[in-house]
């Protein structure tokens, strides 16, 4: 690929991801997210983050079965990143609005409510996922620790569509969607696999 | 023309900033029409209000079948502003338009056996489409009230807000409202009244009993297992202003609080 267009596309991709929060940021300032606009808030960051997750694991199998798109590496790690910005701003939304900034709160939905516990968890994992995503970070771990411990994607995904699940009232289905994206994602990499070792296997007569 | 005659209300609550229209009409909980706050504002046009009947059965002196327009003319209507506290731990303040059910259930002339009021919304599933595609609910809709509850002058037979006849998506031609309970106990477009001597059924505990009970009493003591009752968020107001202290009874306590003496509010929950 082109320098050229590859700074464009990086630069629609910066442009696709700060959209949401953009919204956001106009609506709270002018009052006009809605009637619940703390509600709205929440809704949209979260959904926003599992979004953006489920777009980071969707590159290696695409590239793996169309290796004419194998330049889209060069966008994970910016995807990967937003998904943590808005994991944070998700995050920082529950402490103030919903908390109300009190660490009794906080430490009360944590120990009794399993669905913050999920989230929190999520997040958590996220963390060392985003620490680690200099290049420095890559040289100084190695790619093989490096990859190993970005599998902690996987798992923050997961935990990302419990916490969703566990969050809605029983017998609404809104997190469906984002648990077959994951699911056929999480199960395309064995099946690739298994796929790539039968053609590397030598033909026999 | 779609304007309701109505007279004021002595039971009116007073001191509160009413949500506006805009919001009450266009943040939902109308499952039939969609699971998401602003589905049953853009579906419920659907929704058939005439003709309409409200049949009662169940423990009566005998079955009748009552037409909305003869409701409507039943009793005067009357304004009433209530708190509204949904669950799920949203508010707002709403300018309801009806009369005390209680009217109502003297004329349905209950047998002396009845304990329990059960309350059917429509439903047809060629209508109410959105209830099966979204959510894995049993319908028809199903609520109740013990007897008492059901009879005091606060549960509102309700048929407009804001002097207007109900929009489709708050529970046209008639709904129950009961301000100091959760926002689900107040069934929406209601084509039967049951009356029975057990507790009925009702479609939220059915789903999830250890989240909804049958009283669900507004009551900032008692969390709902996944997020705390104490506080609420005002609909309608900027994010940093929504935040304020939920009150017992929904701040019905003084006209409802006699009728839970001597009960366990966090079994009874």
């Amino acid at each position: 690929m082109k320098k050229s267009t590859l700074i464009v596309l990086k630069s629609l991709t910066w442009i696709a991801c700060l959209w949401p929060f953009a919204v956001l940021a106009w609506g709270a300032v002018n009052n006009t997210l809605g009637a619940d606009p703390t509600a709205h808030i929440e809704l949209t960051t979260g959904y926003t983050t599992l979004m953006l997750l489920t777009i980071t694991l969707a590159i290696t199998p695409v590239r793996r079965l169309l290796p004419s798109l194998s330049w889209l590496i060069k966008f994970r790690r910016l995807l990967g990143l937003f998904a943590f910005f808005y994991a944070t701003v998700h995050m920082l939304a529950y402490v103030g609005l919903y908390a109300g900034f009190s660490v009794q709160a906080m430490l009360d939905d944590i120990a009794k409510r399993r669905f913050i516990t999920m989230g929190v968890t999520a997040y958590l994992l996220l963390v060392p996922l985003a620490l680690t995503s200099t290049n420095w970070a890559i040289r100084k771990l190695g790619g093989k620790n490096w990859n190993r411990l970005h599998k902690l994607a996987y798992v923050a995904t997961v935990c990302g569509i419990i916490h969703y699940w566990w969050q809605v009232k029983t017998g609404v289905l809104l997190p469906l969607p984002f648990t077959v994206a994951v699911t056929v994602l999480l199960l395309a990499r064995p099946v690739l696999n298994w796929r790539q070792r039968r053609k590397a296997r030598p033909v026999t007569v | 023309d779609t304007k309701l005659q109505t007279v004021k209300s002595p039971l009116s609550t007073t001191g509160e900033q009413l949500t506006s229209l805009e919001d009450i009409t266009h943040y939902n909980n109308y499952y039939e029409f969609g699971v998401e706050k602003d589905m049953p504002a853009k579906n419920a046009g659907v929704l058939p209000t005439r003709p309409w009947t409200v049949s009662v059965d169940g423990l009566v002196k005998k079955p009748k079948t009552y037409d909305i327009d003869a409701l409507l003319k039943f009793r005067p209507l009357e304004d009433r502003v209530y708190r509204h506290r949904c669950v799920e731990a949203w508010s707002m303040v709403i300018p309801w338009v009806g009369y005390s059910l209680s009217e109502f259930i003297k004329d349905c002339e209950p047998l002396s056996t009845a304990k329990y009021v059960q309350f059917l919304t429509f439903y047809d599933k060629k209508i109410d489409k959105w209830g099966t595609s979204e959510t894995s609910i049993f319908w028809p809709y199903s609520e109740g009230l013990r007897m008492d509850e059901a009879m005091n002058p606060l549960t509102l037979l309700t048929f407009g807000l804001y002097g207007d006849v109900l929009p489709n998506q708050n529970g046209a031609p008639v709904r129950i409202v009961v301000p100091w309970k959760y926002g689900f106990k107040s069934a929406k477009s209601i084509v039967k009244v049951r009356f029975v001597d057990k507790q009925p059924e009702t479609t939220w505990q059915q789903q999830n009993a250890h989240e909804y009970g049958f009283y669900s009493n507004v009551n900032p003591s008692v969390d709902h297992p996944r997020w705390s009752q104490k506080t609420e968020r005002r609909i309608g107001l900027p994010f940093y202003a929504q935040r304020r202290t939920t009150l017992m009874f929904n701040g019905y306590g003084e006209q409802v609080a006699s009728m839970y003496n001597g009960m366990d509010l966090r079994r009874y929950y």
